[in-house]
């Protein structure tokens, strides 16, 4: 829309324009920059600033050469150097990292998911890798990124002891319903869902893990069935078109409940970085108790970071240990990370295939699918986001504040999110918008 | 990957899919609509819906068929019927039209820059044309249409009696600048300097009709050219680097201004459905004073709509034009031919004659748009053939007919745009 203007000046002031396209996107949606009027050759270096919501700043930034045009297209051109390199249309957003100075282990999460995260994108002279707020950009622009398009209502969820947050996409449904568990982390994160609601599921984020609202003792089988059913009967939600999904522990739970529950019945789940081991069958106390048991094989690198992954390995051969994977009945998506540091999830996907006897013997070792990548950490969310190779936590188990090694490179690891997530939507579309399993079948 | 099944299902709810992009644009930035996962050959309505800041509502609506794979996509299928026909892209958006039982002659404007503007586009089974609140569509989705973008600033303007309203880009500037005025409608209208902003200049809106506390006796040219210095000496300004834009009144004032002031002396002027054919000598008030004496000239159609045009004409004789060829600027005119307020084609022509004899035609740019209207706005926005205005000259509140055919006219919108757009950047972007 604007016409490109050639300006070949020998002085710096040439009006470099930027432009970043959509400047309102949703989190997964891809931008493009561009820049255009600098000078042929001109080394430039393109930076994003973006201040949480903890208040902390993260940043990433790229160096580029502009053409012979004095233009810099990010989508084709490659970045020298920063932190991120090569032709990475992204980059900016998941290379980003604490600005220095700031507070260590920190992870950029969105609570308040009404409001856009809001970004800086700026160009500046020649390659620069730090003090950028010491010096004044050629161009800047501001970007805002969504997780909950226009028209996704939300809604709390405080019913029979459960407590979470359903997003409806806009319109009058029935929707297929997402349940939407988290980790170990606790407490009610939302954002998936919201994202979720904006793709055209019904999606409950559930807290399961609050210590100020509910005891461990108290939240077992019941407590997730509840929940499903609360969804599940939600006047918006199509009550046949169902779908679990989880991250972590939230796997595991999710697990547990596809294999064993006679109330929830899903179309679908989606296990991300989780393992079968430690089914979730008792409550959360129990289950915590039991994994106290294996303390012992968590132990520390040498930078105090938790090495929290060979809790459950060996893989036990007792499937007692286990949950019964071959019970389930419904397609199952496993997304795994090559270089989780936090459960062995690569090694219990291997087993759960390996158990493709029992699933083969019952029928339904077709409904698994597993994504396995490479060099990617624990935490494979939303695309775009950054890498968090290890952060602040507490242990469950043991209520201590450590640091957790989520594991990962980052490119890798944003490559695996940007890929997963759409393979995820992919397959919850096609079981629960596209199956044929729901509408009359009639040959044509 | 989809079984080869066609869900012919005979319930109507096969949970067909519409997504809209982008959901959130600029108002001024197309978006593309897709429904997937209607049966084949379905014959379906897509609807829009908005609600004004006025509270009014407004809709637009097509008649589609999907094709074999029960798709609909509106920037390639045509619209078979509705408020739009043929392949339309943004009829949905510029065929608004209010709801059946709204006030009447209405305008849909914007007031408040900082929120969207919320369209809520819906599918609906079958080719229907009213009662879309009692029907339960297919799928729904929400566009936001913003007047900013991310990072855009506005600052209040208020010296003395001057009222005005500045928008920032993004950024630490400085920025090119633009002094627009609008027309005889009056008070103070932000959103076209809103998305000016959103484009890299540093845009007023200025008041010049309508506070209590500034009397038409004192808007003279020295209001106009107070405003042009607080603009050009903001601190976030590139000075010197500065347009003016006008549009009917708002035109007149720029001519005027751009001609004779010693003090406006901008890189370039927008006017858009002017005319040269009112001098301003002295204060609003005696302008208005004149048009009032001429009053007679003003026709009546048989809807009762006034027909403005032929005022300009009268004045004319009797005060003469403005002498075009002192202007020493570019200057891009945008006219409808179907304006029934201004004469601005007929004045088009006769500026590029003066222009001629002068020497300065290569100044001048002219855009015709046949069946445009007075009443050529940012893009995407309705086409008010007709509404109700408030004439300065007589304090009468009347049905003016801006005129225009719908689709012409939105044809201008868009095209229009972006030329004055391509203008600005061309003549203000140079160092």
């Amino acid at each position: 829309m604007l016409a490109p203007i050639r300006t070949v000046s020998t002085e710096r002031g040439t009006c470099p324009l930027l432009t970043v396209q959509p400047n309102r996107a949703q989190v997964d949606e891809k931008f493009q920059i561009v820049i255009m009027n600098l000078l042929p050759n001109q080394k430039v270096t393109l930076h994003s600033l973006h201040q949480s919501e903890d208040k902390d700043f993260w940043e990433a930034f790229g160096h580029y050469i502009s053409d012979e045009n004095g233009t810099v297209t990010v989508a084709k051109d490659e970045s020298l150097g920063g932190t991120y390199e090569g032709t990475e249309q992204m980059g900016l957003l998941w290379s980003m990292r604490p600005v220095p100075g700031s507070r260590p282990g920190l992870r950029l999460r969105k609570m308040n998911i009404l409001t856009p995260i809001v970004i800086h994108i700026s160009v500046y002279n020649g390659h620069l890798s730090q003090d950028f707020s010491q010096q004044t950009p050629l161009a800047s622009s501001v970007t805002e990124r969504w997780y909950v398009a226009p028209g996704v209502q939300r809604v709390n969820i405080r019913e029979n002891g459960v407590r979470g947050t359903l997003f409806l996409p806009p319109g009058p449904g029935p929707y297929p319903g997402v349940l939407d568990l988290w980790g170990g982390g606790g407490g009610l994160v939302e954002y998936r869902s919201g994202l979720l609601a904006s793709h055209g599921f019904a999606s409950m984020a559930l807290e399961y893990l609050a210590p100020e609202e509910l005891r461990t003792a108290d939240v077992d089988v019941s407590y997730f069935e509840k929940a499903y059913q609360i969804l599940q009967n939600h006047p918006k939600v199509h009550r046949d078109r169902m779908a679990m999904l989880g991250l972590s522990f939230g796997s595991a739970v999710t697990l547990s409940m596809a294999a064993y529950s006679k109330v929830i019945k899903p179309q679908c789940c989606v296990c991300i970085s989780g393992s079968h081991v430690f089914p979730v069958d008792k409550s959360l106390f129990e289950v915590f108790e039991e994994m106290k048991k294996y303390m012992g094989r968590i132990y520390m690198n040498k930078e105090n970071q938790v090495i929290h992954r060979d809790i459950i390995l060996p893989i036990p051969s007792d499937p007692a240990l286990k949950v019964d994977v071959g019970r389930i009945k419904c397609p199952l998506l496993l997304v795994n990370a090559g270089d989780d540091q936090n459960w062995a999830s690569v090694e219990s996907a291997e087993d759960v295939s390996h158990m493709e006897m029992m699933m083969e013997k019952a029928g339904n070792r077709h409904l698994l699918t597993v994504l396995t990548y490479p060099d990617a950490g624990h935490l494979i969310e939303p695309p775009y986001s950054p890498h968090f190779r290890a952060s602040n936590f507490i242990l469950q188990e043991i209520k201590e504040k450590i640091v957790m090694l989520w594991g990962g490179q980052t490119k890798p690891h944003a490559y695996a999110q940007e890929d997963s997530w759409e393979k995820i939507l992919t397959f919850l579309r096609q079981h629960l918008y596209f199956s044929s399993n729901f509408a009359v079948k009639a040959k044509l | 990957m989809y079984s080869l099944y066609r869900s012919v299902s005979t319930q109507k709810r096969t949970c067909p899919l519409l997504s809209v992009q982008p959901i959130r644009g600029l108002v001024d930035e197309k978006f593309k609509f897709v429904v997937t996962n209607l049966p084949p050959n379905q014959k379906v309505t897509l609807h829009s819906l908005h609600q004004s800041d006025d509270k009014d509502f407004w809709e637009a609506f097509g008649h589609y068929v999907s094709d074999e794979h029960g798709s609909v996509t509106g920037f390639k299928d045509e619209s078979l019927g509705g408020t739009f026909e043929g392949t339309e892209p943004m009829g949905l958006l510029w065929s608004m039209r209010p709801t059946s039982g709204s006030r009447h002659g209405i305008r849909l404007r914007k007031r408040d820059t900082f929120r969207p503007m919320e369209v809520c586009i819906s599918v609906y089974s079958g080719h229907i044309s009213q009662g879309f609140s009692q029907q339960t569509p297919l799928a729904t989705s929400v566009s936001e249409r913003w007047y900013i973008a991310p990072g855009v600033k506005r600052v209040n303007i208020r010296e003395k009696n001057l009222r005005g309203t500045l928008f920032l880009p993004p950024g630490s500037g400085p920025y090119p600048a633009v002094l627009d005025l609008w027309g005889g409608g009056g008070g103070l209208v932000e959103y076209r300097s809103a998305i000016l902003a959103s484009h890299g200049f540093a845009s007023m809106a200025l008041e010049y009709l309508g506070p209590e506390d500034l009397r038409l006796e004192d808007t003279d040219a020295s209001y106009f050219e107070r405003a042009y210095q607080i603009l050009n000496n903001h601190p976030m300004v590139k000075k010197d680097n500065l347009a003016v834009l006008g549009l009917s009144i708002g035109s007149v004032i720029t001519l005027n201004m751009v001609s004779y002031s010693k003090v406006i002396k901008p890189k370039c002027c927008v006017c858009i459905s002017g005319s040269h054919l009112v001098p301003v000598n002295k204060s609003l008030f005696e302008l208005f004073e004149q048009l009032k004496n001429h009053a007679d000239k003003l026709r009546v159609n048989e809807d009762n709509q006034v027909i403005y045009r032929n005022l300009h004409l009268a004045i004319s004789c009797e005060s003469g034009k403005v002498d075009v060829g002192r202007i020493k600027c570019p200057l891009l005119l945008v006219n409808g031919d179907d304006d029934q307020t201004f004469p601005a084609v007929e004045s088009a022509e006769d500026m590029a004659m003066m222009m001629e004899k002068a020497g300065n035609r290569h100044l001048l740019e002219i855009l015709t748009y046949p069946g445009a209207g007075h009443l050529i706005e940012p893009p995407y926005s309705p086409h008010f053939r007709a509404t109700k205005y408030k004439l300065q000259e007589t304090n009468e509140t009347i049905v003016m007919l801006w005129g225009g055919q719908t689709k012409p006219h939105a044809y201008a919108q868009e095209d229009a745009w972006k030329k004055i757009l391509a203008f600005l950047w061309q003549h203000l972007s140079a160092p």
